[in-house]
């Protein structure tokens, strides 16, 4: 790990977390380079949230280090972490349903009218965003049948689909999706690991959180799995099987395909 | 989830077609039935009443009325849309106009002049009248946003108890009596004032209307105003600042109810304490009849104003035909209800046939409105 740690789009070390005398995550490394899969497994209370919480700004770790491209630095906030290029897709997927995909797509992030008197009032640039929220659909193969309309109005896959988009809009470096595909059908969960798979493909990081085995051993290319707030494997999918991972997650036997960390 | 094979190339064209347009999503053609409602009480009355209802001079007394509720029903519409509420809006105002005349009357002259019907200085007094009864109810709205940012207790909660605390301090501010010595300048070249044939007070709400719609519709501060409203969580993470927005909002209902506040002294020339009681349910109803969602998220100020205009034309016009001024709750409580069943009807069909559902075949709906925690708003 150490030997490609220049080219790593994320590595941390030693992430440690106190919620009061539970300790939530011990000790906890986690690294990531461009391009790559890596899903986040473990059992509920294993420590997988809070893992992203502390990678992706929204809290901050007890002790342990971060590093962005070899860069050292120190999430003060989501909005810190957005700055550098981390993006979260979160389970509920924070939309407002009220809003269009476009205005979604653009949230908190408006590009305003250009012009003296109009950008003193914060008039918005509409026909820009709604002609780069399309542009950039169409650059994923996103189809969603009205860009104006509100998302509430869109089934679920198509609302993960315009969370993910978003994300993707402005993720420069590492995006984090937890369980994507939890709330899904048949076809939609398809649609979202297949757009994993084109995210891969342009280069970004891409953090998976998921419960679901054979998901995971599809599109991962490493999966890392907690238990009780400990990194306690890492395996190879290629080389593992869906029994393995179970035993990993639940502690119960060793494993044989993967290989495992200290 | 849409198949891609079964749109390829499809969605762009599609696209292309709604881009120059207006959009689909929020102003569609059957949005457009208020406005027609509004159109057919009008035409109904002006064939019930004849030229006593259709004239221009009556048209000018129904705007007139509705001026000051439409300043609370603009302020109300941001917070109703932002997810939140104001009850204090007619203490607010109560308590606007009687600091107003308090200040009028201080200005005005000395005592014995005032008492004697001369003002030596009445228009200084008057617009710094005007200016203290804005500042008056922007202080009421600081109160009441910071205990709903700081405290984080309900709006509903918070604006009941400045509802009473407001028009409490105004009894006390005017020991319960209407102010006397009021510089009748106020109602002559202001409230009664014309310009071009209409009230003064009528263009304020007007301007003020457009510059309203204008930062809903059109500008950032508005898309977030919606967003709060609509998921406040979301917005949050999305980097908006949800508490100083919000904040703002309840000072901007706190100016909207003071100018109002000065607008109503100035068309009676004097302080109405008891007559704003229900102030605060017209402007929401106002709002509500508008479209919006008590959850917040929808709603807007052109269809706010007709909201506003429904029930002062429906009360001009029975007074006008003759019926019964009993009936005027009964028929404007029963417009409020229609207007908000059609509008959940059509939302309710538009969410389940989809806004674009003949667009592509076999698009699954089935989880279309799992998703959706405010369904039919």
């Amino acid at each position: 790990m150490s030997a490609v740690a220049a080219g790593l789009a994320l590595e941390a070390r030693g992430i440690t977390k106190y919620f009061g005398h539970v300790t939530a995550l011990d000790d906890v490394s986690f690294e990531i380079a461009p391009g790559e899969v890596v899903a986040l497994m473990g059992d509920n209370g294993a420590g997988k949230s809070t893992l992203v919480k502390c990678l992706s700004g929204a809290m901050r770790p007890d002790e342990g280090t971060l590093s962005i491209d070899g860069e050292p630095v120190v999430l003060e906030s989501p909005t810190h972490a957005r700055g550098l290029g981390i993006e979260t897709v979160y389970q509920d997927l924070a939309l407002a349903d009220d809003l269009s995909a476009a205005e979604n797509f653009f949230l908190g992030r408006e590009h305003l009218l250009q012009g003296q008197p109009w950008r003193r009032f914060g008039h918005l640039d509409r026909r820009r965003m709604h002609r780069e929220a399309s542009a950039h659909l169409d650059r994923l193969s996103i189809n969603l049948p009205d860009l104006r309309a509100p998302v509430r109005e869109f089934s679920g896959g198509q609302r993960q689909c315009v969370a993910v988009a978003r994300a993707l809009v402005w993720a420069k470096k590492v995006i984090f999706m937890d369980e994507p595909t939890a709330a899904l059908g048949v076809a939609q969960t398809r649609h979202v690991l297949d757009l994993i798979v084109r995210v891969r493909e342009s280069g970004l990081a891409v953090v998976v959180i998921s419960h679901s085995v054979p998901e995971v051993l599809e599109v991962a290319d490493r999966i890392v799995v907690l238990r009780l707030g400990e990194r306690v494997a890492t395996l190879d999918p290629a080389t593992c099987n869906g029994d393995d991972v179970v035993a990993a997650i639940t502690g119960a036997s060793t494993h044989r395909g993967g290989r495992s960390t200290p | 989830m849409t198949q891609p094979e079964s749109s390829a190339g499809k969605p762009a064209a599609l696209r292309g077609m709604t881009l120059g347009g207006l959009r689909p999503g929020r102003v569609d053609l059957s949005e457009s039935w208020l406005y027609l409602a509004l159109l057919g009480i009008v035409v109904g009355f002006w064939i019930w009443g004849g030229s006593g209802f259709f004239a221009l001079e009556n048209f000018r007394n129904i705007l007139f009325d509705t001026s000051v509720i439409a300043m609370l029903a603009i302020g109300m519409a941001y917070l109703i849309i932002a997810g939140h509420f104001d009850l204090s809006v007619g203490s607010m105002l109560i308590f606007s106009s009687v600091v107003a005349a308090k200040v009028m009357v201080a200005l005005a002259g000395t005592t014995e002049q005032v008492q004697a019907g001369i003002y030596p200085h009445a228009t200084i007094a008057i617009v710094a009248g005007v200016l203290a009864a804005i500042v008056a109810g922007a202080a009421w709205g600081v109160v009441n946003g910071l205990l709903v940012v700081k405290k984080g207790l309900p709006s509903f909660i918070v604006t009941l108890g400045t509802l009473g605390a407001a028009l409490s301090l105004a009894q006390v501010l005017s020991q319960g009596a209407n102010i006397s010595y009021i510089p009748p300048a106020v109602q002559s070249s202001f409230g009664g004032r014309l310009v071009l044939g209409v009230p003064l007070l009528v263009i304020i709400a007007a301007v003020a209307m457009v510059i309203a719609w204008y930062f809903l519709a059109k500008t950032r501060f508005g898309r977030w105003t919606y967003a709060i409203g609509s998921n406040r969580e979301a917005a949050r993470r999305a980097g908006i600042n949800v508490d100083r927005h919000t904040f703002l909002l309840f000072v901007l209902m706190g100016v909207l109810a003071g100018a109002a506040g000065a607008m109503d002294l100035a068309r009676f020339n004097t302080t109405s304490i008891g007559a704003h009681a229900n102030d605060n349910l017209a402007a929401i109803a106002a709002v509500v009849i508008g479209g919006a969602s008590l959850h917040g998220g929808s709603g807007s100020i052109p269809r706010t104003a007709v909201g506003v205009l429904i029930p002062a034309v429906l009360a001009n016009g029975f007074i006008i035909v003759g019926v019964e001024p009993y009936w005027q709750g009964f028929a404007i409580g029963a417009v409020l209800i229609i207007a908000v069943s059609v509008d959940q009807s059509r939302r309710h069909r538009l969410a389940t046939a989809g806004s674009s559902g003949g667009q592509r075949e076999g698009r699954p709906r089935t989880s279309s409105r799992s998703g959706s925690r405010r369904e039919g708003t």
